[in-house]
């Protein structure tokens, strides 16, 4: 594929300002997560740096930064700093896969004295064909970075939690990869575009011959597979080692877990990673289940036909266009963003033995079930 | 694209953790204590070295998952196709197919927990 230097370009800006914003929403979640679960507990959390403790986020940032460099004896060198490094890539990566708006199309343009052709540019930090495959492989990898934090700090609570948080982790890979299959199943395919596509408008499919519709339910895929979306979604919160599945940190057991050892900007990487992964799971989960982008009762063309009312040109429609469905897209992502912080501080956290029962014997023949009933009803229905 | 994308935004994003890490090691001060150094155990002097046993219930774990996830892998071309294979006039043969593969995994799952092979204590 030919790409001149525009493109190329702007594809390059498109992924920095992907990487900054999951940077950029990682304090500001930090101060959602502390100022919701203080109202959950009937305190009053920050509240004295700033409005609504609004500044706490400059303070904490300059507070890790001045913390005071640490190398525990008996560590290795290498692991114990490539570490929180390693914790920041397999997020991003995930991330940058996930459409966040309808595409944008550029009509040719004139500058510099040279004419530059159309343009297509999706809403993405690159656009992948086989998008699950690639988000599932590269978000396993975050199991490295713990095992390497565990190993390098040369602390037994360290290694346990590593162990205990990658067995976990490897567990519940099981159940989420077989919860897809359903969803693959429904959609027959592997980009995450084309699903969001699939589920435009109202709900409708083809039963035994007759045309079901709705007249007013989205075409979502929640209403097509809603126990995948359960299993997928409780997978997640074990992939991103959040409460009711965070072993790997249980503070009454290993004091922190991997990141014993750490403190400071380290600290500060894997938290990034963290929350990282609690966002490729939000956006995961809109894309499957909620409709993507797309505006439950408005079609894509009817926002681009008032785009193009409010706008001079096609280029600048389209733009405009694509940017009311961002900020759509963004209200669903930030609704699941505090669906797993409401869950943190809702449930209590599990036993081990419960932990590897309800991921090996409960979530795994429950989503083997779910995929054998889509394929045979899909073959009833479409036969 | 794609390759050249992850290729570039992987790149950033080392750089741009090794380039925090450097400036916080700058930042901070530092004040020598041999304590400090030592590893963390609650205060007690540390007793057992750092590759302490480990259950073996780790490996087990691991190994089955790579069984299963390869297994599970394989499903998903199969997943891709199904509704062209369904639209072809196929689709009973290939979802046949497809089940006598699924009884192998149950089987191996049902195999699993009966050996016990997946009880921790």
């Amino acid at each position: 594929m030919g790409q001149d230097t525009f493109q190329i370009t702007v594809n390059c800006i498109k992924l920095v300002l992907v990487f900054l914003m999951m940077v950029q929403a990682v304090p500001i979640l930090v101060w959602l997560e502390r100022r919701g679960s203080a109202f959950i507990q009937n305190r009053l959390g920050p509240n004295r740096v700033g409005p609504l403790g609004l500044m706490q986020l400059l303070a904490d940032a300059v507070k890790f930064l001045t913390k005071e460099e640490f190398f525990p004896a008996g560590g290795v060198k290498f692991l114990y700093y490539a570490a929180p490094v390693a914790a920041l890539v397999p997020a991003t990566l995930a991330f940058a896969a996930i459409p966040m708006s309808a595409p944008v199309h550029i009509d040719p343009f004139e500058m510099f004295g040279k004419n530059w052709g159309p343009y297509t540019f999706f809403w993405q930090g690159f656009e992948i064909n086989v998008g699950i495959v690639y988000i599932l492989g590269v978000s396993s990898l975050g199991a490295y970075s713990i095992l390497m934090a565990g190993w390098g700090s040369g602390n037994k609570y360290s290694l346990l939690g590593a162990l205990r948080a990658s067995a976990q982790i490897i567990s519940y890979e099981l159940a989420l990869g077989l919860s897809i299959v359903g969803i693959i199943l429904l959609y027959g395919t592997f980009n995450l575009g084309e699903m969001i596509a699939a589920q435009q408008g109202l709900l409708h499919f083809q039963f035994l011959g007759h045309t079901v519709e709705s007249t007013w339910l989205p075409n979502w895929g929640i209403f097509y597979q809603p126990l995948a979306a359960v299993i997928f979604f409780a997978a997640t919160f074990a992939e991103s080692n959040r409460l009711p599945f965070d072993l790997a940190e249980g503070e009454a057991e290993l004091v922190a877990g991997f990141h014993v050892e750490y403190g400071g900007f380290k600290m500060l990487l894997f938290f990034i990673g963290e929350y990282g992964h609690m966002m490729v799971a939000a956006g995961l989960m809109t894309t499957f289940f909620f409709g993507g982008w797309s505006i439950p009762g408005v079609s894509y063309e009817s926002v681009y036909q008032w785009a193009q009312g409010a706008a001079a040109t096609n280029s600048g429609a389209s733009l405009l266009a694509g940017l009311i469905h961002f900020l759509v897209w963004t209200v669903k992502f930030a609704i699941f963003l505090w669906i797993f912080i409401q869950v943190r501080w809702t449930l209590p956290r599990f036993r081990y033995d419960q932990l590897m029962d309800l991921g090996w014997k409960t979530m795994l023949p429950w989503a083997l079930g779910n995929t054998i009933i889509t394929a045979i009803v899909l073959l009833i229905a479409h036969s | 694209m794609p390759l050249g994308g992850i290729l570039f935004i992987a790149v950033f994003v080392i750089l741009f953790g090794c380039l925090m890490l450097f400036l916080a090691s700058k930042a901070g001060k530092r004040v020598y204590d041999p304590v400090k150094f030592e590893a963390y155990e609650c205060g007690i002097p540390a007793q057992e070295k750092k590759d302490t046993k480990i259950s073996v219930k780790f490996y087990l774990t691991a190994i089955l998952f790579i069984i299963f996830d390869i297994e599970i892998i394989f499903m998903y071309p199969w997943a891709t196709t199904f509704r062209d294979f369904i639209q072809s006039g196929q689709g009973l043969f290939v979802l046949t197919s497809m089940f006598i593969f699924l009884l192998v995994f149950i089987y191996g799952l049902f195999w699993e927990v009966k050996s016990k092979a997946l009880e921790w204590d």
